[in-house]
């Protein structure tokens, strides 16, 4: 699979990045590099072979329903940019 | 043209214009040419005590931002846990749709960004939903129907974002966020606005009648989503979908699809094409509006999430949900109408929920009269508790109280109109003995023939052309007796009584 421009492009779009020229080329090599390190597995027959998708032996983990946990709103808020008493403020998503 | 059909479309009462007549006909017709399909997704919230991950509160209508711990705000080092209940109810909610149960599950990380989404992903079994396949039975104007369920997956809500609080800013409310939903997708099996009418109505009724949400859909407790798309008659392949989101009660699921296949007829016959988008209803005016057209770069890059252990059910986990489950609305009408000897209509209503059908079980324990008791349900009572706001399981009104009352109307103690004018309201307050108000309140009918014939007599002195009316064959008339005597003695002339001793009279 070859990493390309575009697919830098398209993927610095879906993180919220942003790269300069010099970047982009840096981090076009390294994606290449990451992709033909796990292309590698290609060559073994995993026919047959279910996918590991959890690295841990835990299943079934559950808790039971009740209250606990929540923190005051003012600890809630503490490190947002925006200071606010009440709620997180972004730039407007919808204008009205 | 357009313009016109549009105009007839959306005005429903218009006058019988030759001309607007004629254009209707013709619309008819064209829309005779097309098929609807229909796909809904609808989500519900579960009504657990507290949220899919983590323990803090779901109940709704808090001060923004106080149901909310590093979990829900998606600090890093926070680690989520899987609330049982709310997969036991997702179980719950399959079984009752007859779904297939996955044993073997895990959740999945949809990734995105929007700012009430404060990890940057949502937590979803979307690929690998934990009900598979299905059913909901629906009732049409043509019989039974069943709309084929795609799948039931469970997810965590979004927070709440307010786009016109502040001048500057969108504020971010996240005491949503986490909270644990079911999302319920139908096949694109559909076809038509009353039939998503009905199935959104008896998936709410089956969701609630199950105790797993409470189907509040002002408070957003159920929301749902519509996938529109139009075909010509007997084509086999799906015409381009649009996406209807914010349907925020029944009725506007049923507008939102009159509208939207109206639109997209009228595009396709003006020789247009239907591009792919996400559009909002406005309830103001029954329209939708485009709020995105396909989304370009659309790629969740799902991922079985790493902080999560996967969950394999057991059969007797299974069975023990099963075995929780009550007698399903369906069955119940069912009962009702085969047991009861009631119409499919009093049986549906008194299914409109678990207290109301369980209220008129109760009664008929009391009482063999079963039309007279869904009459008394679905009549007085039911008004009562509508002006009240409230329902059958905070009734005061004892079933075997309303099973007294209606055994004194039905021996002809007393009329039906003063049982539930007098005596019903006193019952509703708390007092229990129906007979020993309507003594206290003078209610009794008077089958005293003395009496009766009194009333009779001042009644047709009263009007003497009538009589002679009734004497020259005008028969109809005893019903205008019948009411004057009524009115007379208040209501306490026994109405069959009083009719044999009139056509004795005026024989």
């Amino acid at each position: 699979m070859e990493v390309t421009e575009q697919l830098v492009d398209k993927l610095a779009h879906l993180s919220r990045l942003r790269f300069s020229a010099d970047e982009k080329i840096a981090i076009k090599n390294d994606l290449q590099n990451m992709i033909g390190f796990v292309q590698k597995l290609n060559e073994v027959d995993t026919t047959g072979v279910q996918p590991l998708l959890h690295m841990g032996d835990a299943n079934n983990v559950f808790r039971a329903d009740e209250l606990k946990g929540s923190v005051t709103r003012e600890a809630a808020l503490a490190n947002a940019p925006i200071p606010d008493n009440q709620f997180f403020k972004v730039p407007k998503v919808i204008k009205k | 043209m357009a313009f016109f059909i549009a105009f007839i479309y959306s005005n429903n009462k218009f006058t019988t214009s030759p001309l607007l007549l004629s254009l209707q006909i013709e619309m008819t017709n064209i829309s005779d040419k097309y098929e609807t399909v229909i796909g809904l997704e609808i989500h519900a919230q579960l009504q657990t005590q507290t949220k899919l991950f983590c323990g803090d509160s779901i109940a709704f209508g808090a001060a923004p931002n106080t149901h909310v711990s590093p979990i829900t705000l998606g600090h890093p080092g926070t680690l989520p846990k899987t609330n049982k209940v709310a997969v036991a109810y997702a179980i719950k909610m399959g079984l009752a749709c007859n779904c297939k149960i996955e044993r073997d599950n895990y959740f999945a990380r949809k990734n995105y960004f929007y700012p009430d989404l404060p990890k940057g992903y949502q937590i979803s079994q979307h690929t690998t939903p934990i009900c598979v396949g299905g059913y909901v039975t629906i009732n049409t104007s043509t019989g039974q129907k069943n709309i084929e369920l795609n799948r039931i997956h469970i997810e965590e809500d979004a927070g709440k974002s307010m786009h016109d609080l502040d001048e500057q800013f969108t504020c971010i409310d996240l005491n949503r966020a986490g909270t644990p939903l079911i999302e319920i997708v139908t096949e694109p099996c559909i076809h038509s606005s009353d039939e998503a009418f009905e199935y959104v109505s008896e998936a709410r009724r089956l969701v609630q009648w199950i105790g797993v949400c409470d189907g509040n859909m002002e408070e957003g407790s159920l929301r749902c989503d519509a996938n529109i798309s139009i075909r010509l008659k007997g084509a086999t392949t799906l015409g381009t979908r649009v996406e209807v989101k914010n349907l925020n009660s029944i009725r506007n699921v049923k507008k939102a699809i009159e509208f939207e296949v109206q639109r997209m007829i009228e595009i396709v016959e003006n020789g247009g094409t239907i591009i792919q988008q996400t559009r909002s209803f406005d309830a103001s005016n029954d329209t939708t509006f485009s709020i995105r057209d396909k989304e370009d770069a659309n790629d969740y890059r799902y991922f079985a999430d790493p902080d999560l252990a996967p969950f394999h059910l057991t059969e007797s986990f299974i069975e023990d949900i099963r075995k929780s489950l009550p007698a399903l609305p369906l069955q119940l009408i069912q009962q009702f109408q085969q047991s009861f000897g009631l119409t499919i209509y009093d049986a549906n209503n008194l299914c409109a929920d678990t207290a109301t059908a369980e209220y008129f079980l109760e009664v008929s324990r009391y009482s063999t009269h079963y039309k007279a008791i869904a009459n008394w349900m679905l009549g007085p009572i039911k008004q009562q508790l509508n002006e009240t706001a409230k329902d059958f399981s905070t009734l005061l009104l004892l079933p075997q109280t309303l099973a007294e009352l209606i055994a004194i109307v039905e021996a002809g103690k007393v009329n039906f109109s003063v049982a539930s004018y007098k005596i019903l309201p006193e019952l509703l307050n708390g007092n229990n003995s129906p007979l020993a108000i309507a003594e206290a309140m003078n209610l009794l009918q008077v089958s005293d023939t003395k009496e009766l014939e009194r009333w009779i007599d001042e009644a047709l002195e009263g009007m003497p052309d009538k009589v002679a009316e009734y004497k020259r064959g005008k028969k109809g008339l005893i019903g205008l007796f019948v009411g004057e005597i009524k009115k007379i003695s208040k209501g306490k002339a026994d109405p069959k009584m009083v009719t044999t001793l009139l056509q004795e009279k005026l024989k």
